[in-house]
């Protein structure tokens, strides 16, 4: 306990983020990257970096990706 | 895209999807039918997270489903065939899932708004301010910092979201402002505390700060 290392990584901003709303809009084409097998976070950094902050987003990434694969 | 580019699948739905008479009317039941399947899924997927239970659960996906279906309908025309049909369909239920789970938050909310529960942030970083004075002291720091340098507004959703654990979508519903705005008020506050903690000599340099 008391090692500062989470809330460090809370406070360090990624000027690659995109934010949520364009993360969202091409949510469908970085899932299926990532389905894929391909270099998803390569083609589209600043969606990558913004999934790593956002735990809604990450949410809905995972929910997407997982409806993605099992249909 | 051209059209000519789609897969088979994605092909058949739109033709299917902007027929007319029964050929559509079975292509739009067909595609609710999937979208109530994934929207059930993913309402119990997030289940733990949410007050709402049995029965009621199972309302929010079929609403989720309902408003998902009417939004792909509207939309046809945009989808330009960048992933399958299907994956561009399943992200209106998905999104449609997490704005109604937000909105059914405050039915029977963890926490109320603007509660400012100080006190069970180290708990939430991990931290032990009783037995480590580092952590105290940074703590501390970061409380002054949104005391004193963040906007009202930044103060009141950083608190909210940070402090309190409201989740993001709940506060979003509850002040009628977008995901994204809600993210970037708490991304602004979140560079503002670092570099003050940084300057004060609590962190290393910043590092990727500007945006």
């Amino acid at each position: 306990m008391s090692d500062l290392g989470e809330l460090e990584r809370f406070l360090r901003t990624d000027p690659r983020d995109l934010g949520c709303a364009e993360a969202m809009a091409v949510l469908h084409v970085y899932v299926e990257l990532v389905a894929a097998g391909q270099d998803a976070a390569g083609r589209y950094p600043g969606i990558a970096a913004h999934l790593a902050a956002c735990g809604p987003c990450d949410e809905d990434f995972t929910g997407l990706l997982l409806a993605a694969t099992g249909d | 895209m051209d059209a000519r580019r789609l897969d088979e699948e994605s092909s058949a739905w739109l033709r299917r999807l902007s027929a007319g008479g029964r050929e559509r009317r079975e292509a739009e039941r067909e595609l609710h039918a999937r979208l109530v399947r994934i929207a059930v899924a993913e309402v119990r997927r997030r289940q733990s997270g949410t007050p709402v239970t049995g029965p009621e659960l199972d309302d929010v996906a079929h609403q989720a489903a309902d408003d998902a279906m009417v939004a792909i309908l509207a939309k046809l025309a945009g989808f330009r065939g960048e992933s399958r049909f299907m994956t561009w369909a399943y992200r209106f239920v998905i999104l449609e899932v997490s704005s109604k789970l937000g909105r059914h938050y405050w039915r029977a909310p963890a926490v109320a708004l603007d509660a400012a529960q100080w006190e069970r942030m180290p708990e939430r970083f991990g931290l032990d301010p009783a037995g480590h004075a580092e952590a105290a002291a940074v703590l501390a720091e970061v409380r002054r910092v949104v005391d004193q340098d963040l906007t009202d507004h930044q103060r009141r959703v950083f608190i909210a979201i940070v402090v309190d654990g409201i989740p993001l979508d709940a506060l979003a519903a509850r002040l009628g402002m977008p995901r994204n705005a809600l993210y970037k008020v708490v991304f602004d506050a979140r560079r503002k505390i670092r570099r003050a903690l940084a300057a004060n000599g609590y962190m290393d340099e910043p590092g990727l700060e500007r945006r």
